[in-house]
């Protein structure tokens, strides 16, 4: 049997390995996704002090501490059964929401979207930033560089630091904002709206009027009808910080609404022994291996399933691109709801559409008179015992559960991170689109790019844009016989 | 036009901040790009690994290894790393002290498996499956790299010449280091620590000290600090007086204590025990006159059983790097 490695593939949570299989016919036979990183945070931060967890588990992901920063701050309301005043809930929405827009940037322009602004079979060198400044012009450069760094401000100047922030506390968050702050906050948001717009309307350009771009979104080998699983507001909009946990079912159907705190009655984690990430399931469905369709509990959790599990978006321009993203790939209301949209590449239009909401929240917010409140502590009860706290983090929904003794030291700790809710849906992808290139043996030359692509839509986390920025991502994907002999390399320089 | 000098930045056990912190060098990002060949980046396994290997030893000007040292595959690559750089540095806590990944060794590595992979919530594992080495899978083998016994930093796999800490380094003090290096400018004689100062937290912090008498610990959700004391005076377990400066104190300009990120200072070999005795100093037991050994013991214990994590409190960063390492096995 061939047998053929990608290693490294790229980053996500940890260093990823992909090993593909042929059979006899030269066909593929299997693919395994390897995950081959473990710090094991589960085990270490029991017996910390609970307070100190949204310090502490920033650290599973520099990429997304605000995530993990903001789950674990809900967490400890919950532990100390303290419910923060409106004000602390507004600023700590507010710094997420200039989290997302960073974050949503960065992606679409120096990871997962020159692929496209640039072209799926362009050389490597040339799918990156400096691509796509070469391709749109030197201002986009300047502008994402500008957007990363006034959003990083607001971070730091909100949160504590730009990186791994400090600020949040059961029951509130430590640092006020000022009212000049909050002048220069709305600002920045004001140009996030307007930038976000603009990436729309080149997404627009040069993808959706692009024939070849547009079939490549709509082929089957990008496609996989899954459930999809996200948090919704009260009218079942989509929301970043708060709210209940929905599933729809391939057809649409919603197959549940939860409370995050109940996450383990409806979501499992198998285990395999060639990796170190578990794999996510629904428990009401059950695992039923890697497969597609109804029958099988294998979800995504994404800026795409978020999109599906919803009725809308909260803000009105976000809204309108929401309605037009699913009328172009032909989806059908149905109970006012659209159908949802399998094409996995279109999650990077989700993700653009996301970031139109994540700038209009942010001047809401921004423009909110409560958000200069000095009140943003409130005080916390005794331990409850037990608490759980959920958001949902650019790659999917993000839970963290502790539980802990009367002092508040934890006695255990679980996480349901955003890229691992994917990993049977990300290795579905790469398997999919390994068989579509490879045959009777004969393996594409693009396959690199074209299995890059089919992982890459649904988490860069830590591809980041130190690497692919500069267009260094080597990658070597070897051939090899059942005897282990190399009889092919193919090396993809950066 | 000469050669620009190679550079590699490699990542081991690690979050990507580091990395991040790099790109929040913002518009100046691209100037360090542009300075240096970037040879090695992003991350280095396997059959890139090959290619590190025919590289002639002391090739690569400069590698930044971020990351600790979790499994065998990091050790290796901090050892291959080694041979082919003429400066090896540890970039963050990670590599410099072993970070928050580093507090796995507070209890160890079969008790983390168990943890994660048999006694959890969210587990359906019935067969009790641990991640192996070598597992056989109907086509073939897969291999994991194994994780190591305790995590280690990379000083204690391979020869450092510097250190840049801080959780992650703030972007101002990486772009001294990258500046620095980038016009060949003098450096401190190895071993030392860069990209930081020499002084403490303190000596950054904006807060009026005065008289440090503590009474009574308080943690941080205890009570709302007013905000231009001291927070060590106010009783919060704030790490500053025992940690390097450098960061410029952002934390405790949030109303949060700082947490140790940076390191012991200048001529501190360890920071937890750096911080035990300050407290030690300040702690009050109030006016002991006239009770008994006993009392006085009882107040002295009442006073420190305040904070029931002392370890992951004082050696949050720097467990894997200090004279404790973690906990004593047999």
């Amino acid at each position: 049997m061939n047998r053929i490695s990608i290693d490294p593939i790229t980053r996500l949570e940890g260093h990823g390995k992909i090993d593909i299989f042929l059979d006899e016919a030269g066909d593929v036979a299997n693919t395994y996704f390897q995950v081959p990183e473990l710090r094991g945070f589960e085990q270490f931060c029991v017996g910390r002090l609970a307070e100190e967890m949204p310090v502490i588990t920033n650290r599973i992901c520099g990429v997304c501490p605000e995530a993990h920063h903001m789950a674990a701050t809900k967490a400890l309301d919950a532990l100390f059964g303290v419910e923060p005043p409106q004000a602390a809930h507004k600023v700590r929405e507010l710094l997420y929401s200039a989290f997302f827009v960073t974050d949503h940037t960065t992606h679409f322009y120096a990871l997962g979207g020159p692929d496209f602004i640039i072209g799926p079979d362009a050389p490597p060198a040339e799918r990156n930033l400096l691509g796509v400044i070469r391709k749109v012009g030197p201002e986009i450069g300047r502008q994402v560089i500008d957007c990363r760094a006034r959003n990083h401000h607001v971070i730091k100047t909100v949160g504590g630091r730009a990186i791994h922030p400090v600020a949040g506390l059961p029951g509130g968050w430590s640092r006020p904002i000022t009212k000049a702050e909050r002048d220069e906050i709305a600002a920045i948001a004001e140009k996030n709206v307007q930038f976000a717009r603009f990436t729309l309307k080149l997404f627009d350009d040069l993808v959706l009027k692009n024939p070849q771009h547009l079939d490549l979104i709509t082929s089957e080998a990008y496609t996989h009808r899954t459930y999809y699983l996200g948090v919704v507001d009260p009218a079942n909009r989509v929301n970043f910080y708060d709210g209940k946990v929905r599933v729809v079912a391939p057809d649409g159907a919603e197959l549940m609404q939860y409370h995050p705190s109940d996450y383990a009655a409806e979501i499992a984690e198998r285990v395999e022994p060639w990796s170190y990430l578990k794999y996510p399931y629904l428990k009401r469905v059950g695992w039923n291996g890697f497969t597609d369709g109804a029958e099988s509990g294998v979800y995504a959790a994404s800026p795409l399933a978020r999109l599906n599990v919803s009725d809308g978006m909260a803000t009105p321009l976000a809204q309108e691109e929401f309605e037009r993203f699913f009328e172009t790939l032909g989806s059908t209301r149905v109970d006012g709801r659209y159908t949802p949209v399998h094409f996995r590449l279109a999650t990077h239009w989700a993700r653009l559409v996301e970031l139109l909401y994540a700038a209009e929240r942010m001047r809401e917010l921004a423009l909110d008179p409560e958000i200069v409140s000095p009140k943003l502590r409130a005080e916390p009860g005794p331990v409850t015992g037990r608490g759980i706290g959920c958001v949902e983090a650019p790659r999917g929904t993000l839970t963290h559960h502790y539980e802990a003794d009367a002092r508040g030291v934890l006695t255990r700790v679980n996480m349901i991170v955003g890229t691992t809710n994917n990993y049977a849906a990300m290795t579905m992808s790469v398997r999919r689109a390994a068989e579509s290139l490879i045959s009777k043996g004969r393996v594409e030359e693009g396959i690199l790019n074209r299995i890059e692509m089919a992982f890459r839509l649904y988490d860069p986390c830590l591809s980041c844009a130190t690497h692919a920025a500069v267009g260094k991502m080597p990658l070597t994907l070897r051939i090899r016989s059942a005897s282990g002999a190399v009889i092919r390399t193919i090396v993809r320089q950066g | 036009m000469a050669e620009k000098p190679k550079l590699a930045i490699y990542w081991a056990a690690s979050c990507g901040g580091c990395e991040i912190a790099f790109v929040n060098l913002h518009e100046r990002f691209l100037d360090a790009a542009a300075a240096f060949d970037l040879v090695f980046c992003p991350c280095l396994l396997d059959t890139k690994r090959r290619e590190v290997e025919a590289l002639p030893d002391g090739s690569i000007a400069v590698t930044l290894f971020n990351g600790a040292i979790r499994t065998e595959e990091n050790a290796e690559m901090a050892r291959l790393l080694r041979k082919k750089s003429r400066l090896l540095i540890a970039f963050g806590s990670c590599a410099h002290e072993g970070c928050i990944p580093g507090l796995a060794n507070l209890s160890g590595t079969d008790q983390l498996l168990r943890t994660v992979f048999l006694d959890n919530p969210t587990l359906d594992n019935p067969q009790a499956i641990l991640p192996a080495a070598i597992s056989p899978v109907p086509e073939g083998e897969l291999t994991l790299p194994p994780l190591l016994d305790r995590v280690r930093t990379l000083a204690q796999v391979a020869r450092v010449d510097y250190a840049v800490p801080g959780c992650p380094p703030e972007p101002e003090r990486i772009w001294e280091v990258v500046e620095t290096l980038a016009r060949g400018g003098e450096l401190p004689p190895p071993g030392s620590v860069i990209g930081a100062g020499t002084l403490s937290v303190c000596d950054d912090c904006a807060r009026k000290k005065g008289d440090k008498r503590v009474e009574r610990i308080y943690r941080t959700f205890e009570k709302c600090p007013e905000p231009e004391t001291c927070l060590l005076e106010q009783g919060f377990i704030c790490m500053g007086i025992a940690t390097r400066s450098g960061c410029g104190a952002p934390c405790p300009d949030a109303n949060m204590p700082c947490t140790g990120c940076y390191g012991p200072p200048e001529g501190v070999a360890d920071q937890g025990a750096a911080m035990a005795s300050a407290l030690g100093s300040i702690l009050d037991p109030g006016d002991c006159r006239g009770l008994n050994e006993e009392e006085i013991a009882q107040r002295v214990a009442s006073l420190v059983d305040a904070l029931p994590d002392y370890a992951g409190t004082f050696y949050k960063y720097s467990l894997a790097g200090s004279i404790l390492g973690g906990r004593v096995r047999r």
